[in-house]
C-alpha cells in the first residue's frame, strides 16, 4: 500500500517525478483520486503557499511545488471527469488589458491559483475588452483576473467591467483586479469586486470572492 | 566594432562622480561627466487613458509638467540639468503623438535657456514596442517602423541623447526570472539579447549620426531591474537578482562597442560597470527614485553617478506643489551636495560613504562596492565573446558572494544562502562551446515564445 504522505511531501518539495510516481501507485492501489486531491496534494499547497506567505521560501520553490501538483492532476482528472467529477475548485480568466505588455504579475497569479487547485486560463497580454468578454463567457468563468502596470492602462479596465455589463455578464462573474498603479480605492471607484496588492493577496481575493476562504 | 580588453580607470580613487574618462559635450555645451554632476528628471501622465481624445489633454500636462520642473531648477540656480522623455507604448505606437510631446518639451526647455540662460538636455527614450509581436519580431515589421520614425525625426528636431530599455530576449528571460533558471537567463542575457543588441544599436547609432543626436545606451531594466523588483517583494533569492545584475554587462557593452557614447540610462545599475570599463558618463537613481521604486541600493548607486536620477514620477499634487517639480527639487539638493563636496575634495570621502552605508546590508549593494565592480569587470574584459563574458561574470559574482559572506561582509537570511550554492551547481552544467549551447538551448526553449532566426541562430 502507497504511503498517501509521500505524496504530500514529493508535492511541498516539487519534487514532480516522485508525485507522478506516487499518483499512480496510489490509483493502482484503488484510492479515489479526490482523496488524494482534497486531502494531500491541496494540502501541501496550502503549506506551500503558508511557507512562502512567512518568507521561508521563494517562488521558484512555490512554482516546483505548483508543477509536481499540475503533474498529478494531469493523470487524475480525466479519471475524475470520465466519472461526472469536478475537477477544479473554481474557473478564472486572466489577463492584461490592451496596451499593457506587462506580464510577469498576472503570470504569477496565474500559476499560484492554478497551485490552488484552480483551473486558469490566461487569455495574454494587450487584450481588448472584447477579448476579455468572450473568454469569460467561452469558460463560463466564476472569477474573472485584470491586470495592469501603467497609470495610462489601468483605466482600461473600467472600459472591461462596463463591457462585461453591457454583455449581461458582470453578475456571473466576480472581478478581480491588480498591477503596481492600481489600489483598492481604484478597484472600488471602477467597480470590481476585489484587489490584489499583490500575487499572495490576489489569490486570497479570489479565495474569498468564491467563498473558499480559510 | 570597439574592443575593451583593458579598464578605463588605474586607480579605484579616480572612480568618482560626476567624472569619468570619457566625458559627453551636448549641444549646448552642457558636459555631462566633466565635473559637475547633474540632475535627471523623468516625468509621465497620473492615470488617463492615452489616446486620441485625450491627447490634448495629455499634451497640456506635458507642457504644465516641463515648465514646473524648469521653473524649480531655474529658481534654485541649478547649473544644468537633463530631461528624460520617456514616451508610453501609446505614444511609439503612434509615433506622431510622441514626437509633438517631444517638441513640446524640446521648445519650453530651449525657451528657458534662451530667456533664463538655464541649459538643458533632452534625452529621447521610445518604447521597444517589438515585444508587442509575440512572438517578438526584432528586425523589422511596424513596430520597428514605428520606433524608428520616433527615433529619426525626434532627433532632427533636437533630441540631445537617444536611449532605449532593449528588450531582446525579454520574451524567454521573464519565465526564467520566476523560476530562478540561471541557464536560461544566461541564454537570453549571453546569446540572445547581445545579438539584438548588436543589430539595434548599429541602427541607432546610424539614427543618431544622421540627425544631429548622441547615441546615449540602453538599460536591461527589462532584466535586471525586474529581477530588482521581484526579489524586494521577496519572490526571488535576491542573491539570484544580484547575478542577473552582473549578467547583463556584457549585453549592456555590446551598445557602446557599437558606438553610443553615453551618458547611460538611468535605470540601468550595470552603468557602474560600464563606467569602469569604457569612461563613459552614466545616470543612477537611488533614493530619489523611490517615487518610482523601492531599492536596496539607495545611496550606493549614486557613488559614481555623472547624472542623478528620479527613474519616473507621475504628475499628481503634492502638499508642496506638483510631483515632478518635488522630485526635481530632491535631485538639485542632493547634487549640489555631491558638488560642494567635490569641489572642496572630498568626492573620495563622500563616494566612500554612499558605499559603505549600503553595501554590507545587501548582496545587491554588495556588487556595486567600486571595488567589487572592478574585479567583476576584470573578468568582463578577459573575453571578447559577450556569452563567455556572461557565464565568466556568473562565476565570479557568486564566487564573491560566497568570499563576502564568508568574511562576515554581508549578512544573507537564511533562505538566501543556499541559494549561492543552488546558483552555482546550475552553472556547472552549461558548457563553455556557445555553438554547443545555442544547440541545446534550441531543443529546450519553446519556440513558440521566440524567433531564433530573429536573432541570427
Amino acid at each position: 500500500m502507497t504511503d498517501l504522505n509521500l505524496l504530500y511531501e514529493a508535492i511541498l518539495k516539487g519534487k514532480q517525478k516522485s508525485a507522478v510516481e506516487l499518483t499512480n501507485a496510489a490509483l493502482a492501489d484503488n484510492v479515489e483520486p479526490k482523496l488524494l486531491i482534497d486531502e494531500y496534494m491541496i494540502k501541501a499547497m496550502g503549506e506551500v503557499g503558508l511557507r512562502f506567505e512567512n518568507q521561508e521560501i521563494f517562488v521558484p520553490e512555490l512554482l516546483m511545488a505548483g508543477r509536481a501538483m499540475k503533474a498529478s492532476l494531469n493523470i487524475l482528472q480525466p479519471i475524475m471527469k470520465n466519472s461526472g467529477q469536478k475537477t477544479s475548485i473554481g474557473k478564472v480568466v486572466i489577463g492584461t488589458v490592451k496596451g499593457d505588455l506587462h506580464d510577469i504579475g498576472k503570470n504569477l497569479v496565474a500559476s499560484m491559483l492554478e497551485g490552488c487547485g484552480f483551473e486558469v486560463i490566461d487569455i495574454g497580454i494587450d487584450m481588448d475588452s472584447e477579448k476579455f468578454v468572450e473568454a469569460v463567457r467561452e469558460h463560463n468563468a466564476d472569477v474573472l483576473g485584470l491586470s495592469a502596470l501603467l497609470t495610462t492602462t489601468m483605466p482600461y479596465m473600467k472600459t472591461v467591467i462596463d463591457a462585461l455589463r453591457d454583455a449581461g455578464l458582470r453578475d456571473k462573474v466576480k472581478i478581480v483586479v491588480g498591477g503596481a498603479p492600481i489600489s483598492a480605492g481604484f478597484a472600488s471607484e471602477i467597480g470590481a469586486d476585489g484587489y490584489g496588492e499583490t500575487a499572495n493577496s490576489a489569490v486570497t481575493a479570489v479565495k474569498n470572492l468564491l467563498g473558499l476562504g480559510k | 566594432m570597439r574592443e575593451y580588453t583593458k579598464l578605463a580607470y588605474s586607480s579605484l580613487d579616480d572612480f568618482l562622480y560626476g567624472k569619468c574618462s570619457n566625458p559627453v559635450v551636448c549641444k549646448n555645451g552642457l558636459v555631462i561627466g566633466g565635473g559637475e554632476i547633474y540632475p535627471e528628471v523623468n516625468f509621465t501622465l497620473p492615470p488617463m487613458k492615452a489616446t486620441q481624445e485625450t491627447l490634448s489633454e495629455a499634451k497640456a500636462i506635458y507642457k504644465e509638467m516641463v515648465e514646473g520642473v524648469l521653473k524649480k531648477a531655474y529658481e534654485l540656480h541649478a547649473s544644468g540639468l537633463v530631461i528624460e522623455f520617456e514616451t508610453l507604448p501609446q505614444f511609439t505606437e503612434n509615433p506622431e503623438w510622441g514626437i509633438e510631446i517631444h517638441k513640446i518639451l524640446r521648445d519650453t526647455m530651449w525657451d528657458f535657456e534662451a530667456k533664463l540662460g538655464l541649459k538643458s538636455v533632452i534625452r529621447m527614450t521610445p518604447n521597444d514596442m517589438r515585444e508587442m509581436s509575440r512572438p517578438p519580431i526584432m528586425r523589422g515589421g511596424k513596430y520597428w517602423d514605428g520606433m524608428e520614425r520616433i527615433f529619426a525625426q525626434t532627433a532632427r528636431d533636437g533630441a540631445d541623447l537617444l536611449s532605449i530599455e532593449s528588450t531582446g530576449g525579454k520574451e524567454i528571460n521573464d519565465e526564467a526570472l520566476m523560476n530562478a533558471d540561471l541557464r536560461t537567463c544566461i541564454f537570453a542575457l549571453g546569446v540572445l539579447a547581445p545579438r539584438d543588441m548588436k543589430w539595434l544599436w548599429t541602427n541607432l547609432v546610424k539614427i543618431a549620426e544622421e540627425n544631429g543626436s548622441i547615441p546615449a545606451g540602453d538599460s536591461a531594466c527589462g532584466f535586471a531591474n525586474t529581477a530588482m523588483v521581484l526579489a524586494e517583494q521577496g519572490f526571488i533569492p535576491k542573491v539570484f537578482a544580484s547575478v542577473v545584475r552582473t549578467m547583463s554587462v556584457a549585453r549592456a557593452l555590446v551598445a557602446i562597442e557599437c558606438g553610443a557614447k553615453g551618458p547611460g540610462k538611468d535605470c540601468a545599475y550595470e552603468n557602474v560597470y560600464l563606467k569602469a570599463i569604457t569612461g563613459m558618463p552614466v545616470s543612477l537613481e537611488g533614493k530619489t527614485a523611490a517615487c518610482a521604486h523601492f531599492s536596496p541600493i539607495g545611496n550606493i548607486a549614486a557613488a559614481v553617478a555623472d547624472l542623478w536620477s528620479n527613474e519616473s514620477v507621475q504628475h499628481v499634487k503634492l502638499l508642496s506643489g506638483f510631483a515632478p517639480t518635488v522630485s526635481t527639487e530632491q535631485l538639485i539638493y542632493d547634487c549640489r551636495l555631491m558638488n560642494v563636496a567635490a569641489n572642496k575634495g572630498g568626492a573620495l570621502l563622500l563616494r566612500d560613504w554612499l558605499v559603505e552605508s549600503d553595501c554590507y546590508l545587501d548582496s545587491q549593494a554588495y556588487i556595486l562596492r567600486p571595488d567589487v565592480v572592478f574585479e567583476i569587470c576584470a573578468e568582463v574584459i578577459k573575453t571578447q565573446s559577450p556569452f563567455l563574458r556572461t557565464l565568466g561574470v556568473a562565476r565570479t559574482t557568486l564566487d564573491i558572494l560566497q568570499r563576502a559572506v564568508n568574511k562576515n561582509e554581508l549578512s544573507l537570511p537564511e533562505r538566501e544562502l543556499s541559494w549561492i550554492g543552488n546558483l552555482q551547481e546550475q552553472l556547472e552544467e552549461i558548457p563553455e562551446d556557445e555553438e554547443q549551447f545555442i544547440s541545446e538551448m534550441k531543443e529546450e526553449v519553446d519556440t513558440s515564445k521566440y524567433k531564433p532566426e530573429e536573432y541570427g541562430i
